[in-house]
């Protein structure tokens, strides 16, 4: 009946409007991104201040990496990018490994059907459905408020939170003297002596601890309802089957839950990693007084710090860029190199499988004088 | 199965262990529960103390009196026989922490982009799932590709850039690049995949629907869900972005709350704790209690934001 239609629909070409629907994606993909990229890496070549627009070639890297570029204070620039790489290494590694640790072991638990979490029955108003008439109405009755629901939304709470006003938080509670909250309270308690606090804020290693603490505390719930979600998929028979076989519940997380949570666990891992390489507001803004605290300069602080520093003749776009390109490439050979490590093998395999059948099965067509099936 | 009494007996030490475990996971769960939401209630706390009050002792667990005191420092609201070093500090903060401008700049900024990239990121999954064209495959590719380029990585170039086009002290270049979210687009790709019959499109084009109104008024209505989902995630990180903002935005009448809060941090003098914890508690009231409200579908959408198996 439709046929003449869906004839004339056939007969058209939509694929027009697939690039229509696509366009304002990569125009402004391409404008505020590409192009603000590619000119990174153009920056990267030119010098700095006021010598901005002349162009330097590898200048910016060699003092970068080496500390052997012409420019004044080579070296210096070097060793204060050195340094805010390990810092971002060291930030990152600190605060992943309990991160993943604590995020898994909650995962597990509130996963896990033979913990009971504590529930309360309360009262309150509840929306009943006539059976006969279909209408609604409410009437008083019990409502199950269960505290497994309620733990999940607090942890995952300080995540929502605006990263700048949480380092802002806790420098107001840890800070280094007698006026701030935590030092004032130990000293009540007689653990410190006032004339010498605990420096949370200004020691180099006690202020790295408390970063990673902090971004801890910022991402532990996120990563606890990633790897949640990762653990519900996994079928439950094989959970079921292992308990009729007597493995405890030990057993069951080294080789059911851990194994078949490796996607989940892989993509954890490289987005941890890409967002501690560009791991900023905290370390930045941890700090007592006006300037950021050198002992956590991360790179991402080391590029800000060099592009932002007042007029145009007066920031070093060159050495941002050099170090943004640097940060790039480690982020692609990172990524890929967790991506090639943890592949799926058997579907790596399969994959092979069907590509020699396919040339096999083009070989015979070929000896066969041409004919296609 | 042979001895009755025994099954018994492992059935009680089973259901004993368990009963421990749970004990026991509860326990942990509730400190955690504690060190997440102390330093929250620590801040409000001290934010109704005088700064006097403070100094004398920082370490107060019990809300004070002082909050309307400290907002009216913040304001710089003072009655006119307040002491001229409160006075001083009074100006100091009013003039950075500006209250109203910030919450203002800072809805605008993540008002726009939340609905810029919710629409666009479901326009671009939209063509990219229903129509066939030669570029498709490359297109998605390319998406799924940039995904993970960090911010940080072409932050100078952007800067620089906006310097030649005068777009310093400018929410464009704040708003604009939301059209271009990659993250959301694969969400929103994922989502029509599964959810999002091909006949309807076919469907509509029999009726004679023209192809924009078919998304916008078939496809839209369709992706609610997801679009809800995306559109709270959306306005949570732009309403925290400090790094973007703070490159952009130079100047006062532009800064938002992230910005202002850490220009608060950095006073060296008339530091005025109370205020001080005030200013923080005012820019992270208001996301938090949104979330407590929303808290339902911000969890449930977490997980979904993730790579699915």
């Amino acid at each position: 009946m439709a046929s003449a239609a869906q004839n004339r629909i056939k007969s058209i070409s939509y694929a027009k409007y697939g690039y229509m629907f696509i366009a304002p994606f990569f125009l402004v993909y391409c404008f505020f991104q590409i192009w603000p990229l590619i000119y990174t890496f153009i920056l990267s070549f030119k010098g700095n201040q006021s010598n901005n627009a002349a162009w330097v070639g590898m200048d910016n890297y060699s003092t970068i990496l080496f500390g052997q570029g012409m420019a004044q204070g080579a070296s210096g620039t070097h060793d204060e990018f050195a340094k805010a790489l390990g810092n971002t290494f060291i930030l990152w590694f600190g605060n992943f490994i309990p991160q993943i640790l604590l995020s898994l072991l909650l995962a597990v638990w509130f996963t896990d059907a033979k913990i009971k979490f504590p529930s309360w029955e309360v009262p309150a108003k509840v929306k009943k459905t006539d059976a006969h008439t279909g209408k609604e109405t409410v009437e008083m009755g019990t409502k199950t408020i269960d505290s497994k629901g309620f733990f999940k939304v607090v942890m995952y709470m300080p995540n929502i939170i605006t990263a700048a006003s949480v380092a802002a938080l806790y420098v107001n509670l840890f800070g280094d003297s007698k006026y701030y909250f935590v030092n004032s309270l130990l000293m009540n308690m007689g653990l410190v002596s006032e004339s010498n606090p605990i420096r949370f804020v200004t020691d180099p290693s006690i202020s790295k601890g408390m970063v990673m603490f902090i971004q801890t505390w910022l991402w532990f719930g996120n990563t606890m309802i990633m790897l949640m979600s990762g653990i519900l998929g996994i079928a439950p028979d094989l959970y079921e089957a292992a308990d009729i076989d007597g493995a405890n519940s030990w057993q069951q997380f080294w080789n059911i839950t851990l194994p078949l949570l490796q996607p989940i666990m892989v993509y954890t891992l490289v987005t941890s990693m890409i967002g501690g390489l560009q791991m900023f507001d905290l370390p930045y803004l941890y700090h007592q007084g006006a300037q950021f605290s050198r002992e956590l300069e991360t790179v991402a602080v080391f590029i800000y710090y060099n592009f932002n520093k007042g007029t145009v003749d007066q920031a070093n776009y060159g050495y941002a860029g050099a170090a943004s390109i640097i940060i790039f490439a480690i982020t692609a050979i990172l990524g890929s190199i967790t991506f090639y490590t943890n592949r799926d093998k058997d579907e790596e395999a399969k994959k092979k499988q069907r590509k020699k059948a396919e040339k096999q099965l083009k070989e015979r067509q070929k000896q066969g004088g041409g004919f296609t099936i | 199965m042979s001895n009755p009494g025994q099954a018994g007996a492992n059935d009680s030490t089973y259901r004993r262990n368990a009963m421990i475990k749970s004990i026991l996971v509860t326990v942990v769960c509730v400190l955690l529960t504690l060190i997440c939401l102390v330093p929250i209630y620590i801040l409000i706390v001290n934010s109704t103390h005088t700064d006097t009050a403070l100094r004398e002792n920082p370490s107060r667990f019990f809300f004070g009196s002082a909050l309307g005191e400290n907002m009216n420092t913040l304001t710089n609201h003072l009655p006119a026989d307040a002491r001229k070093a409160l006075v001083r500090t009074a100006r100091q903060y009013a003039g950075t922490f500006n209250l109203g401008r910030g919450y203002l700049n800072s809805l605008i900024i993540a008002g726009c982009t939340t609905v810029l990239t919710v629409f666009f990121s479901a326009m671009t999954a939209y063509g990219i799932v229903v129509y066939d064209f030669k570029l498709k495959g490359a297109a998605y590719t390319f998406i799924i590709g940039v995904m993970m380029i960090p911010v940080q990585v072409s932050s100078a170039g952007f800067v620089r850039f906006m310097y030649s086009l005068h777009l310093i002290n400018n929410f464009i270049p704040l708003i604009v690049p939301a059209i271009a979210a990659p993250a959301v687009i694969f969400y929103m790709h994922s989502y029509m995949k599964s959810n999002f019959p091909l006949a309807i499109v076919e469907a509509a084009r029999i009726d004679g629907c023209g192809e924009f109104k078919t998304f916008m008024e078939i496809s839209i209505p369709m992706m609610k869900p997801a679009m809800a989902v995306q559109a709270i995630f959306a306005f949570v990180a732009n309403w925290n972005n400090y790094y973007t903002q703070n490159m952009i935005l130079k100047n006062d009448n532009m800064k938002t709350v992230p910005i202002m809060v850490s220009n608060v941090l950095a006073f060296d003098k008339n530091v005025d704790y109370g205020v001080n914890y005030l200013c923080i508690s005012l820019s992270i009231l208001p996301i938090v209690i949104v979330y407590f409200a929303l808290s339902k579908y911000i969890v449930g959408g977490v997980a979904l934001g993730g790579v699915k198996e």
